[in-house]
Parts: structure tokens; C-alpha cells; sequence
């Protein structure tokens, strides 16, 4: 009987999804943020995709996997702004491959580190999407209140937590 | 090679993916020149239009069932459950309207003027003909983005650029247009912008959003006369908005550290974008007034006439009262012993206001002697009581003629006694 042996924590807990969550939630995370910012305008300062894509990531561990589900994220919640399609697109591309290139290397299920992780990324999103207006987009104009962003930052990560704990039940141990 | 690309993989399409979305990113932004001028593309091209309307139609019918229910919930409670409180808001409402029919007759006037001056001056405005109302269904999701999605689209008339309206103020204008849903860009989006011009100095400049959801106007250099407080209406001049709707007021006047001499001027605007429910769209303007805005003024120039009338009517009414108490006045002069002349504010006695109020009807009593000599009415005895021969009359209590230091004698009094009764008055 072959014995098989576990190199890396990617191989050790690498999760996969069932189709349907994988397409659901994604388009939940981004109708209930256009939906419930029409009543509750201040739910705007929550960035449920980029939670969702952050979760994502990070369970599947695959770079590839993360830059694509951030990518199409990104996309969908572009088309319904104003914006050229792609500013959410860039930000999120590059989250969810530096989100799952993390999870290859850390305990990604401690909740300190899901909060230092959430924290992190939703900052970095802010900074992508800064410069990307500023700079690929050429908006001299374009500012960000930073202590606003940091107030994002810990929203992000206290609406992150349960998020993330619901979204537990729906993983695949491979 | 086909290691390189085994072991870079990752990284490979990382790279690969974003170029993707940079080119595409390239392809939206681009300036296209325009008659030798550069101007920046407001339009999404085809292709992006259509991604736009993919997502936009697989999210808007979640939109319209979760907002359904919402409504379906909101109508029973408040037309079935909660109506505590109607009776008296309807006399509220009532009250309200009758003020507002006062200030409909004040206005009327005024815009009834206004009218004739511009034909005078063969001035062309653009009134509202056409609105169609919309429901908010959803928003972009995003801080960075304020548009909102309603649900009327193409198929209801609505093309892009036509102004987006509540009754408080201007709200935007639609962007995209897809046949059953629309995209309103709100003026406070930073892509957004207005001409507008200041109510009482008639400034006029051009308004925009910024990045952190305010509206600013930020074309005007310093000027003394811009305070706080000033009301900001459209100047019609950007061809979308029609000139003269509310869209806010001045918040704050200060320096723009960026852009020197010219001042960042933040306006509060007058509707409540952030909490937009239903809103108008404008779908065409018009030089003549509509008839239902004739008709308003109609009912508001009536309505004025008649207070005219009534005003003409107690003013009327004053004038003969003050006519009439002229008239009793004259009346009460020729009376002296109404008043007493060593004291003319004593107040009189009420029976002879009464009787004096009626000067042709009625000749007043006269009021009792207070100090009776032998001339006062009643003083002189009957001719029974007399004695034919007799010097004197026979002394009554009441004849007797009061002491001298009780009462000054009239000078007719010092005169030698006679047997003549006293001639009476005529007026007795």
C-alpha cells in the first residue's frame, strides 16, 4: 500500500468549492452590495467582493486561481460603476494572487491572522485603486480620504470575520 | 522553454491577465480628437456598453424582486397598519394647502410679469414639458462610483444626458441607457457636472463632484459678494439641465491651495442624494408653459384677484366705520352735556354711548343735575302750588337753593327772582 506524504501546507489543506458557490457567491457578495447601499448608504464603506475574493483565494491556495476569481470579481463590480471596466479588475487581479501566494505559506484559518491578513489587503485595495486612478487612468484630481481608508480597513475586517466562518461550511477538503 | 514557463507560470499569467485589463483600460480612456481639439470620450465604446448591460441584467432582476418585496411590506404597514395620526396630519395638510394656495396667488403675480417681460424682450426659456417618474432600484455598490440604477429604461422614453430631477433638486443625468433599466450619474460622482448660477449675484459658474462624494464650484476666483447661504440654481447653459432648478446651497467660500486665486466653493446640494427613492426624469422641454403650469398660474392670478377684492372690500368697510364715528363725533361736540368739558377723558356712560351712536334717531336725555339751583328742571314748582298775589312761591325742600360755599352760583343766578317759570329747552 502506498503511503502518500504531505510536502507543504498547500497540499495539506488545499480546499476546492462546488461549482455552484463558486459562481454564487461572487454574484451574492455583489448584489447585496449594490442592494443594501441604496437603503443603507453607509454599508458603501464595506467591500463585500473583495472579502469574498480574499476568502477565495485563500482556501484554494492556487496564485492562478486567485488572480482569475479576483479578476472576474473585479470585472463584474466595474461594469456596474461608471468607471472604465478594469480599475477594480487591476485591484483585484493582484489581491487574489498575493492572497492565495500567502495562504500557500501561512495558517490562513487563525482568526489573528485573518484579521491582519483582512486588514492588509483592504489597504493594499486602496492603494491599487488610488494609483491606478491616478496614474494608468491619468486623474490628477482623483484623492482618497486616507483616514477614511483605514476606517474601510477595519470595517472590511470586522464584516470579514463571520463572512468568513459562513463561508467555511461551504468548503471541499480535496 | 517549457520549463521557463513551468516554473514562471504564476507569474506569467498574473502578468498576462492584467496587460489584458490594461489594454482595456487603454481602450476606454482614450482621447479621441474631435475637429482638432482634444476631447476626452464620454461614451463607452460598443463593446464595453455590452458588458455593461450583461452584468447590468443579470443583477437588476434580483434588484427589482428584493425592492418588490420591500414595497409590498412598506404598503401594508403604512396603508393598512400604521395610520395612527392621519386624521390629524390631513388637517395639517389642509392648512399647509391653504397657505400654499396663499403663496401660489403671490408667486403667480410675479411670474405672470416675468412672462411679459421676456416676450418683451423675445427671451427663449425652456420649461419641463414631459416627466417620467422612476424608481431607484440599486446603486454601483462602491464609494467611488455614484451612480444609481432606476427602473425605466429606453422602452419608457429615456435616452442618455436627459437631467435627472426630484422636487427638491437636480439629482444627475443618465449615462447608460438599456431598455428596461437606466444608470443616473449623480452630480456629486467626480465625472459629474453642471453649469449653474448664483440666485441673488447671478455668478455664474460650473459645479463638479469630487472623489469624496461633495459638489464644489471651483472656476470662480474670490469675491466679496459669494457668502454662505446663497442658493445655486442651473443656468441651463450645459444643455442638459433647464435653467432654474434648485441644485443647492453654499456651504463654505475658501481659498483652493491647489489652484490659486480661484476658491473652492462647497455646495450642500438640495436633494437628498444619498437617499434617493423616486426621481423624475426630464424627457423633453418646451418654450410655451404647459398647459397644466397655465392652468396653475390661472388658478394662482384668480386666486390673487379675489384677495385683492376682499382687501378692497375691508378696506372699504373701515372707511365707512371711521366715516360713521367722524359722524358721532360731530354729534357729541354739539352735545356738550354728553362730556363733561373740565374733564373730556372721563369716560362716559355707556346707556348714552348707545344713545349717541344714533345721532338722527334719538335725542339724548340729558344727564341728572348734579348741583340743582332754581333753574334746574324740576326745581320750580306747578303753577297749583302758587298763590295768585303772592311775592313768593311756597319754599320746597327742593327749590331751596343750595348754600354758597357748596356751589358757586351761576351768573344767571344773581339776577332778582321772578314768578316766570324758567323758558325750557328746546332739546328737553
Amino acid at each position: 500500500m502506498a503511503i502518500r506524504s504531505y510536502t507543504s501546507r498547500r497540499e495539506l489543506e488545499e480546499h476546492s468549492f462546488h461549482p455552484a458557490v463558486s459562481l454564487l457567491v461572487p454574484v451574492a457578495a455583489i448584489i447585496l452590495q449594490a442592494l443594501v447601499s441604496r437603503p443603507f448608504p453607509r454599508f458603501a464603506i464595506f467591500d463585500l467582493p473583495l472579502i469574498v475574493t480574499i476568502f477565495f483565494a485563500v482556501s484554494r491556495r492556487s496564485p492562478i486561481a486567485g488572480a482569475l476569481t479576483g479578476s472576474i470579481i473585479g470585472l463584474l463590480q466595474d461594469a456596474l460603476t461608471n468607471q472604465p471596466i478594469g480599475i477594480n479588475g487591476i485591484a483585484k487581479t493582484v489581491i487574489g494572487y498575493a492572497a492565495a501566494s500567502i495562504g500557500v505559506q501561512i495558517d490562513v484559518e487563525n482568526l489573528s491572522t485573518r484579521v491582519l491578513m483582512n486588514f492588509g489587503f483592504s489597504i493594499l485595495n486602496s492603494i491599487l485603486l488610488f494609483l491606478i486612478n491616478r496614474r494608468l487612468i491619468g486623474q490628477p484630481d482623483f484623492h482618497l480620504l486616507w483616514i477614511h481608508e483605514l476606517l474601510r480597513a477595519v470595517a472590511n475586517t470586522l464584516i470579514a470575520i463571520p463572512v468568513f466562518l459562513l463561508l467555511d461550511n461551504a468548503k471541499r477538503t480535496e | 522553454m517549457d520549463s521557463f514557463f513551468a516554473r514562471f507560470k504564476n507569474p506569467l499569467i498574473l502578468v498576462a491577465v492584467l496587460l489584458a485589463q490594461t489594454i482595456g483600460l487603454a481602450v476606454q480612456v482614450r482621447r479621441p480628437v474631435v475637429s482638432g481639439s482634444e476631447t476626452v470620450s464620454s461614451a463607452d465604446p460598443h463593446s464595453i456598453s455590452l458588458v455593461r448591460y450583461w452584468v447590468v441584467s443579470i443583477v437588476t432582476p434580483f434588484e427589482r424582486f428584493f425592492l418588490g418585496i420591500g414595497h409590498n411590506v412598506r404598503f401594508g404597514w403604512s396603508n393598512y397598519i400604521d395610520l395612527r395620526n392621519t386624521r390629524q396630519q390631513n388637517a395639517a395638510l389642509q392648512h399647509q394647502l391653504a397657505d400654499m394656495r396663499i403663496q401660489q396667488a403671490a408667486i403667480a403675480q410675479d411670474a405672470i410679469q416675468g412672462h411679459r417681460l421676456q416676450a418683451l424682450l423675445a427671451f427663449q426659456q425652456h420649461y419641463v414639458a414631459r416627466t417620467v417618474a422612476a424608481q431607484v432600484i440599486g446603486t454601483s455598490g462602491t464609494e467611488f462610483s455614484r451612480v444609481i440604477y432606476i427602473d425605466k429604461g429606453r422602452e419608457d422614453g429615456l435616452k442618455p444626458d436627459q437631467a435627472v430631477i426630484t422636487p427638491d433638486g437636480i439629482v444627475g443625468k443618465l449615462r447608460d441607457v438599456f431598455p428596461h433599466t437606466a444608470q443616473v450619474l449623480l452630480i456629486d460622482d467626480q465625472t459629474s457636472g453642471a453649469g449653474v448660477i448664483l440666485s441673488s449675484t447671478h455668478i455664474r459658474a460650473i459645479l463638479r463632484g469630487t472623489s469624496t462624494g461633495r459638489i464644489v464650484i471651483n472656476n470662480l476666483t474670490a469675491d466679496s459678494r459669494i457668502k454662505p447661504g446663497e442658493i445655486v440654481l442651473t443656468s441651463g447653459g450645459d444643455q442638459v439641465y433647464p435653467r432654474g432648478l434648485a441644485v443647492g446651497t453654499i456651504e463654505s467660500v475658501a481659498p483652493d491651495p491647489d489652484h490659486q486665486p480661484y476658491t473652492t466653493i462647497r455646495v450642500h446640494p438640495a436633494a437628498n442624494l444619498s437617499q434617493l427613492e423616486e426621481v423624475l426624469i426630464i424627457t423633453a422641454t418646451q418654450t410655451e408653459l404647459p398647459p397644466q403650469a397655465k392652468q396653475d398660474l390661472a388658478v394662482g392670478a384668480a386666486t390673487a384677484e379675489a384677495q385683492a377684492l376682499a382687501a378692497a372690500a375691508h378696506a372699504a368697510e373701515l372707511k365707512a366705520a371711521e366715516e360713521a364715528k367722524s359722524a358721532t363725533q360731530i354729534v357729541a361736540d354739539r352735545l356738550p352735556s354728553l362730556h363733561d368739558a373740565n374733564n373730556p377723558d372721563a369716560p362716559t356712560d355707556p346707556k348714552a354711548t348707545v344713545v349717541t351712536a344714533d345721532p338722527v334717531g334719538k335725542v339724548p336725555r340729558p344727564l341728572p343735575t348734579l348741583h340743582p339751583d332754581r333753574y334746574s328742571p324740576g326745581s320750580t314748582p306747578s303753577a297749583a302750588d302758587l298763590t295768585p298775589g303772592s311775592a313768593s312761591p311756597a319754599t320746597t325742600p327742593s327749590s331751596t337753593p343750595p348754600p354758597p360755599e357748596q356751589s358757586e352760583p351761576a351768573p344767571s343766578a344773581r339776577k332778582p327772582r321772578t314768578t316766570t317759570p324758567p323758558q325750557t329747552d328746546q332739546n328737553q
